[in-house]
C-alpha cells in the first residue's frame, strides 16, 4: 500500500496539524469521515453492501452455497472472507495473485467475524458431517482512500446483515433447494476501528496520504457488548503500551457509534 | 471454543503442570547454521523453530532496492512435518501475514538507513510447532539479527498471554491456544518499552485486556533476559577457545 508519493512540504503540514490536534481535511483526531451504506445493491448475491468511507468504496458480496463442513467442526456451516484489491482501484494495485496487504485485510476482517461468532455456524448445519452451508464474504476495494480495514469489516457485517439464505429440505439424505428465504442467523455485531500513528500522535480513520506517512497502525475490534475481539497491529513502527491502552478507550466509544449505521435496533 | 477441555486442574495448574504466569522451558543458541550471516535456533516448550538472517546483501530483483534504506523481507514457514497432520509446503495464507506482522515486528529495531540498496532476509522455519511460533519465531529472528552484526536499536522478543477456563495465563501452548478463550501475541523491545507486534483473537474485556497486555510484557523481560545471555554465550565460548590455544 506504499509508495503514493506525499511530498516533504505536505507530510510536514499534516504531522503539523496533528500536533496541533487538527487534521488537513478539517476533522478532529477521533472523528471519522462521512459514512455511507448501501445494502441490497447486487441482486445476484444472497446479500451485499456498498460502503463510501470519505472517498474509499468498497463493495461486499456474500454467496452462499451448500458444501462439505470442516471435519474438526462437522456441526458447523463454513464461514470464508477474501478480499480483492481491484486494479480499478488505485494506480498502486496490480492483477495477479493476491498482495501481502490483501491477505491480511481479509484475515482481520475474518478474525472480527470469527471470534465474535457473529454468525451463528451452528445453525447453518444441514446433514451433520456431510452438508451445511458456505458463506463466502467477498470484500472488492473499488476505491483505495485509505483505512480498508474498518470500511471492509463494516460493509461485511451491513452484508451479512441483508443476507438472506435459501431454505432446503431434507429428502432421502439428500439437500433440496426450495424457493424460500430466510434471513442469515446473525447473534453478533462486530466493528473494527482503526488508528494510525503519527509523529507519535493517533489518528483515527486514516485516509491515504496520512497512511502513507503514518509509522505504524492499530486496528482494535469490538463486539456489541464491548468485548474486544480482535486486534492488529501494522505498519513499520511500534506503540508504547500506554498508546494502545488509550487507543482501546477511544475504539470503545467508536464502535458504538458506527454499529448504529448498520445494525438497526 | 473452550468448554470441551478442562485446561485448568483444580489446583489452579494448567494442562502441562505450569502456573498462570509461568513460562514453558525454553533454550536458545545462536550461531547454528554456517552458511548464514546470522543464525538462531530456540525451543520453547515443545515449538521447535530455526531463524536465519542473510544481509545486508544486493537485492534480488534488482528493482525492489530502496535509495535510501534497506529492504527487509521475511519469510515465516513451517515444515510439512511439525504439525499433526501433513502441512503443504505452499505458503498459506496465515504464514503470508504472519510473515508480514513479523517483518513489521523487527522493522522498527533495526538501523535500516545505514544500508541503503541492501537487502536483510529473516528465514524463519518451524521444525515443531506447539503454539506461540510466531512469537518463538520472532524472538529467534532477532537473535539471528543480531549474531549477524546487523546495528540495532534493542532486541525483539515475543509473547503470548492468553485466557483459558477463565484465567489470564501466560505463553499458551497449541492446546490452550486452540481450546482457550483468547490469545494475545505481543512483541515488545525492552530497552524502548515499545510493542512492536500485537494481535489478538478470541473475546476479552477492556480490563482483561490490559492485564494480558501487562502479562505478556513481563513474560517478554523474562525471555529477554535469556536472550541476551543466549548471545554472551557465543562469545563466551570463542574467548575460552581462545585462551585455551593462547595456553
Amino acid at each position: 500500500m506504499s509508495s503514493i508519493m506525499v511530498s516533504r512540504i505536505r507530510q510536514r503540514q499534516i504531522a503539523q496539524m496533528i500536533a496541533n490536534g487538527k487534521r488537513l481535511d478539517g476533522r478532529g483526531l477521533t472523528d471519522y469521515r462521512p459514512i455511507k451504506v448501501e445494502t441490497g445493491i447486487i441482486e445476484k448475491a444472497e446479500g451485499s453492501a456498498r460502503i463510501l468511507l470519505g472517498k474509499t468504496e468498497i463493495v461486499v458480496g456474500i454467496k452462499v452455497e451448500v458444501g462439505e463442513p470442516f471435519s474438526d467442526r462437522p456441526n458447523e456451516g463454513v464461514l470464508t472472507v477474501n478480499s480483492e484489491f481491484v486494479p480499478l482501484a488505485s494506480p498502486e494495485f496490480e492483477a495477479g495473485p493476491p498482495s501481502e496487504d490483501s491477505i491480511e485485510l481479509a484475515r482481520v476482517v475474518d478474525r472480527g467475524l470469527r471470534e465474535s461468532q457473529a454468525i451463528d455456524l451452528e445453525k447453518l448445519c444441514l446433514i451433520p458431517g456431510r452438508k451445511v452451508y458456505i458463506v463466502f464474504v467477498d470484500v472488492y476495494v473499488l476505491n483505495h482512500d485509505g483505512n480498508l480495514i474498518d470500511a471492509s469489516a463494516l460493509a461485511a457485517l451491513a452484508a451479512l446483515l441483508n443476507t438472506k439464505i435459501p431454505v432446503y429440505t431434507i429428502e432421502d439424505d439428500e439437500v433440496k433447494k426450495t424457493s424460500n428465504y430466510v434471513p442469515l442467523p446473525m447473534r453478533n455485531y462486530p466493528v473494527a476501528i482503526t488508528f494510525a500513528n503519527i509523529n507519535d500522535k493517533l489518528v483515527i480513520d486514516p485516509w491515504l496520504e496520512e497512511e502513507e506517512i503514518m509509522n505504524s497502525r492499530l486496528t482494535i475490534t469490538f463486539d456489541k457488548d464491548g468485548k474486544i475481539c480482535s486486534i492488529q497491529k501494522g505498519g513499520q513502527g511500534a506503540f508504547t503500551p500506554q498508546q494502545i491502552i488509550e487507543a482501546v478507550y477511544i475504539a470503545r466509544e467508536k464502535a458504538e457509534e458506527l454499529r448504529k449505521l448498520v445494525v438497526k435496533s | 471454543m473452550g468448554g470441551k477441555v478442562k485446561l485448568i486442574d483444580e489446583n489452579g495448574l494448567r494442562v502441562d503442570g505450569r502456573k498462570p504466569n509461568e513460562l514453558r522451558p525454553i533454550k536458545m543458541e545462536v550461531s547454528v547454521l554456517s552458511n548464514a550471516d546470522g543464525s538462531a535456533y530456540i525451543e520453547q516448550g515443545r515449538s521447535k523453530i530455526l531463524a536465519a538472517v542473510y544481509g545486508p546483501r544486493e537485492v534480488h530483483p534488482r528493482h525492489l532496492a530502496l535509495p535510501d534504506r534497506a529492504l527487509l523481507r521475511c519469510r515465516y514457514h513451517m515444515a510439512p512435518f511439525s504439525v499433526e497432520e501433513r502441512k503443504s509446503p505452499a505458503p498459506s495464507r496465515r504464514e503470508i501475514e504472519l510473515s508480514k506482522v513479523i517483518r513489521e515486528a523487527l522493522e522498527p529495531a533495526i538501523f535500516l538507513e545505514k544500508f541503503p540498496r541492501t537487502s536483510i532476509d529473516i528465514f524463519i522455519e518451524v521444525l515443531q510447532a506447539d503454539g506461540g511460533t510466531r512469537c518463538a519465531g520472532t524472538t529467534a529472528a532477532a537473535l539471528a539479527l543480531a549474531d549477524a552484526g546487523i546495528p540495532m536499536k534493542d532486541l525483539v522478543v515475543a509473547c503470548a498471554a492468553g485466557k483459558v477456563d477463565g484465567v489470564l495465563v501466560l505463553d499458551l501452548n497449541d492446546l490452550e491456544d486452540k481450546e482457550g478463550e483468547a490469545d494475545v501475541p505481543v512483541a515488545y523491545m525492552p530497552n524502548l518499552g515499545m510493542i512492536s507486534l500485537l494481535q489478538m483473537d478470541g473475546l476479552l474485556t477492556v480490563d482483561e485486556f490490559k492485564q494480558a497486555l501487562d502479562l505478556a510484557i513481563e513474560g517478554c523481560k523474562q525471555i529477554y533476559r535469556m536472550q541476551k545471555e543466549a548471545l554472551k554465550a557465543k562469545y563466551l565460548a570463542i574467548k575460552e577457545e581462545v585462551e585455551s590455544c593462547l595456553q
